[in-house]
């Protein structure tokens, strides 16, 4: 194969094909191959070798069917690439196959193309899988797309078929948001309007499909758009901790902080690692492959997304998404799938169907709980935990995931909109926000847990009333500040009083705004490097994962006292109320446990 | 502004750092040509100069003897951990090419494979296959699962797509990984020239005219006439060549679908 015909560019394009069975793509695509001088030699004779031995008559789509399978029936079965030049780039076709059966390749093909050619037989114009693939190219947001309406040599070059199909298809296309660059009536078995101008057709005033795949415009990279690094894995090889990933959008220089969502962990970034380069990179840009080191130890994990401070991604369990599904078994309710969105894996549950549409007519399948093979909807889908994702639309790489049935990929799809809808979404939202737009003191939290010998802490107490809490509060406050750290009892009751002095009664003895108030006022001890103590039980457990949600990064650790043990993913200290009768025993338990959890690590010089 | 090969290299170390993740039995297969040693290469990269994984080489016995050398030299070198497979039984049964090259192909090579997986348990294997090579490796997938008995069903792969792969799967199966799949002949010695990447020399001409263009047994692969002797004259002498790479390596031709018959049942 030729595989650089001396084009000006090393500049290469990647282009699928697609359209209903049988409208001619393979023939398409071969023809281009020949007209374009692409074969390898030899090729052509040696496909015509074979159909001689077969007994059949020479077809262009012959030149791509390297199995033997397809041959027989006479169908592409799946994708493979295809390179070929202009005078003005490289393009590689991805011959994107049309049986219906075979939806998965094309969109395998589709997904990573730049633009597409839509192929429809004047003969029988607009079809089914016509609008399908229409449909799925938007989803897949692929935009840059041109209509080639293929076989006008079977309709006497009409130019009134070529204009009909022209019309009925730009109302289906623009009713999606599509912007078909050009219509181009062409027959590939000839070769009218592929390479050269059709002496058939000289009412087409338009490109050639060569000429208007020059026109298709290369992919901007997305070093613009707000930046997102996906940790893909961390790696330990040798001294150096690195944080791996691929640049998905934005740019990064040395010495910028980095924010870690959904954690929130922060620090900045020391260098970026390369191995074998002739300098070290100082800045890293989209769709760059990198590792990092970060001036702190901290920990992260797989599946979270950095970003600047100022231009944090969205966090949430609950969000609405268009999906296409390719699987057998049907998209459904009450099922739990695998969602994978950039290098997260969570799992999900759809909470409604929004629209199933049969993408065949784009008719609505009003009263369908389920969505099968082919078709696409809109869906309301949560996560068994939050996530970091942005909509497709201001980024398109965060913003798209893959749903995994079992073992298998089975659907694809887009985020479309996301409004915190429950009170969990909206305080974390309200977090994450506050923790953007926090100013910094120069003064980071690890320098602090340095000089004062201990971590940041929320130390709750928790269990039934008269058990003895408040006296082990004090108690513990009394041993941690003689030990010369940094304590201080918070009450619940404290806050009310002066913070919360302007709330109604009703409002003071609700949850939602006094908890809000206690968790920010402890989120600002904590932010100073306390060790905060409180006796709160007026809080259930989930208010104490607001309070975590909070105070996030800093630990909430909790000390239960009473005979009835802790629900099972209780994560924390138990003592009897008979050990906590022992008041200076159990404090001394307590201070154990906090050295063994690395709350108190010990001061690294003696005053 | 990143080139082409940039971008190649950029989704190649994200392929590879992915397998790596999701794979604990994973190994490379390192065939000491200059594919899977750009794949080595691109390795390092990706691990910042460790190689965290098992490299397998397949010995046939028939292989070109300083194929052998440069696979041991290097390995030193590098500090790789070389796994050798060889099908022994089948050497000691006189297996050769002049049983049937595809027969052959079929016993030591893929075989040869087989055996060193079972015996490793590996569950991930990395292959520095390209599309353009010939036409069904133009069908494969990055991620391409193969069933117990090692077959391919390419009529029902796996969707691919913005690099979400398959990386689960039930029991039996394992998966081939193809970090290379989207570059071209020509992209691998661009890049061998750019990363001045030390290939083995029998890519190149000593001064008979002749170089291998592709490695295999020495049996079955023959050399082409070229009077290149550096990598910069290769890139040249590909640019004008309109012979298939593969055309030195007579298993292919030996059928006309004796790659898809070979493939479907586990050959690289």
């Amino acid at each position: 194969m030729k595989q650089n015909g001396g084009g000006p560019s090393q500049e290469l394009m990647r282009l699928v094909i697609v359209g209903h069975v049988d409208h001619g793509k393979s023939t398409l695509v071969g023809r281009l191959l020949a007209d374009t001088g692409s074969l390898p030699e030899g090729k052509l004779q040696f496909t015509k070798d074979i159909c001689d031995r077969q007994g059949k008559v020479f077809e262009f789509a012959f030149l791509l069917d390297a199995l033997e399978e397809e041959q027989d029936q006479g169908i592409t079965i799946d994708t493979s690439q295809i390179f070929f030049n202009t005078d003005k780039r490289h393009y590689v076709i991805i011959d994107a196959p049309g049986h219906k059966e075979f939806l998965k390749n094309m969109v395998t093909g589709a997904a990573s193309a730049e633009g597409a050619l839509l192929l429809i037989d004047a003969y029988e114009g607009v079809q089914e899988q016509s609008r399908r693939h229409g449909y799925i190219l938007k989803l897949l947001g692929l935009t840059q797309v041109a209509v080639v309406v293929n076989k006008m040599d079977l309709v006497d070059y009409d130019p009134e078929v070529f204009y009909k199909i022209k019309t009925a298809y730009t109302e289906f296309l623009t009713s999606m948001g599509i912007e078909p660059k050009m219509f181009i009536p062409v027959a590939a078995k000839v070769g009218d309007n592929i390479a050269a101008k059709s002496e058939n057709m000289k009412w087409h005033e338009g490109p050639t499909v060569l000429e208007m795949l020059d026109q298709f415009e290369k992919q901007k990279p997305k070093d613009h758009l707000p930046f997102r690094l996906p940790v893909q894995d961390v790696y330990k090889f040798d001294e150096r901790r690195i944080i791996a990933g691929r640049v998905e959008s934005g740019t990064l220089n040395i010495g910028d902080e980095l924010v870690f969502s959904p954690s929130l962990k922060r620090a900045r970034v020391k260098t970026i690692e390369a191995w074998s380069v002739p300098e070290q990179p100082k800045i890293a840009t989209a769709t760059q492959s990198i590792g990092v080191t970060l001036d702190e130890q901290i920990f992260v994990e797989r599946g979270e997304v950095a970003s600047l401070p100022e231009e944090g991604p969205i966090v949430s369990t609950t969000f609405d998404v268009n999906v296409f599904w390719m699987g057998s078994r049907h998209f459904e309710k009450g099922r739990e799938y695998t969602i994978k969105l950039t290098t997260e894996e969570v799992e999900c549950e759809i909470v409604e169907f929004k629209k199933v549409i049969d993408a065949s007519t784009l008719e609505p399948l009003v009263g369908q709980n389920y969505l099968v093979k082919n078709d696409v909807a809109e869906v309301t889908l949560c996560t068994k935990r939050p996530i970091a994702l942005d909509l497709f639309g201001t980024i398109p790489e965060t913003g798209r995931f893959v749903i995994v049935d079992e073992y298998d990929v089975c659907g694809g799809g887009i985020v479309t909109t996301y409004s915190a809808s429950t009170d969990k979404d909206k305080l974390r939202d309200e977090v994450r926000n506050r923790d953007f737009n926090w100013v910094k003191s120069n003064i980071s939290s690890s320098e602090r847990a340095y000089r004062n010998g201990h971590q940041a802490a929320l130390i709750l107490f928790v269990g039934e009333s008269g058990v003895g809490k408040a006296k082990l509060a004090k108690s513990l406050e009394e041993k941690i500040f003689k030990n010369n750290f940094q304590s201080y009892l918070l009450d619940g009751r404290n806050v009310r009083l002066g913070v919360g002095a302007d709330l109604e009664s009703e409002v003071q003895n609700s949850k939602g705004e006094p908890l809000r108030r206690f968790g920010e006022v402890a989120r600002l001890f904590l932010d100073a490097g306390h060790i905060l103590i409180s006796t709160t039980n007026v809080f259930n457990q989930e208010d104490h994962s607001d309070i975590e949600l909070i105070i996030d990064p800093c630990p909430l650790i909790e000390i239960h006292i009473g005979e009835k043990a802790p629900s099972g993913d209780f994560d924390g200290m138990s003592l009897t109320e008979s050990d906590a009768k022992n008041e200076k025993e159990a404090v001394n338990k307590i201070y154990a446990y906090l050295k063994e959890k690395k709350i108190l690590t010990g001061h690294n010089y003696s005053i | 502004m990143a080139d082409h090969l940039d971008a190649l290299e950029s989704q190649s170390i994200f392929i590879l750092r992915e397998a790596y993740k999701k794979f604990k039995n994973l190994a490379m297969l390192w065939s000491i040509g200059k594919d899977s040693t750009v794949m080595l290469w691109l390795a390092r990269k990706a691990f910042f100069g460790n190689v965290p994984l098992p490299l397998v080489h397949i010995d046939t016995s028939y292989k070109i003897p300083q194929m052998i050398q440069y696979r041991d030299q290097k390995a030193k070198e590098w500090g790789l951990n070389l796994v050798v497979g060889q099908n022994k039984k089948a050497l000691d049964e006189g297996m050769n090419h002049e049983m049937g090259r595809i027969v052959c192909c079929e016993a030591l090579k893929t075989n040869g494979l087989t055996a060193v997986m079972e015996e490793k348990n590996y569950t991930g294997l990395i292959l520095g296959i390209r599309r353009d090579e010939e036409g069904t490796r133009a069908k494969e997938r990055y991620f391409s699962p193969r069933d117990k008995n090692f077959e391919w069903n390419f009529k029902d792969q796996p969707p691919e797509l913005w690099d979400q792969f398959k990386t689960t799967f039930a029991e039996g199966t394992h998966i081939r990984i193809h970090p290379l799949l989207h570059w071209t002949e020509l992209n691998v010695w661009e890049y061998i020239e750019r990363e001045k990447i030390p290939i083995i020399d029998l890519y190149f001409d000593k001064g008979e005219g002749k170089r291998y263009r592709s490695l295999g047994c020495a049996p079955c692969t023959g050399s082409i006439q070229s009077t290149a002797t550096t990598v910069s004259e290769i890139i040249e002498e590909l640019k004008t060549v309109a012979t298939s790479e593969r055309s030195g390596r007579a298993q292919d031709q030996e059928d006309t679908y004796a790659m898809q018959k070979l493939r479907a049942k586990g050959y690289m």
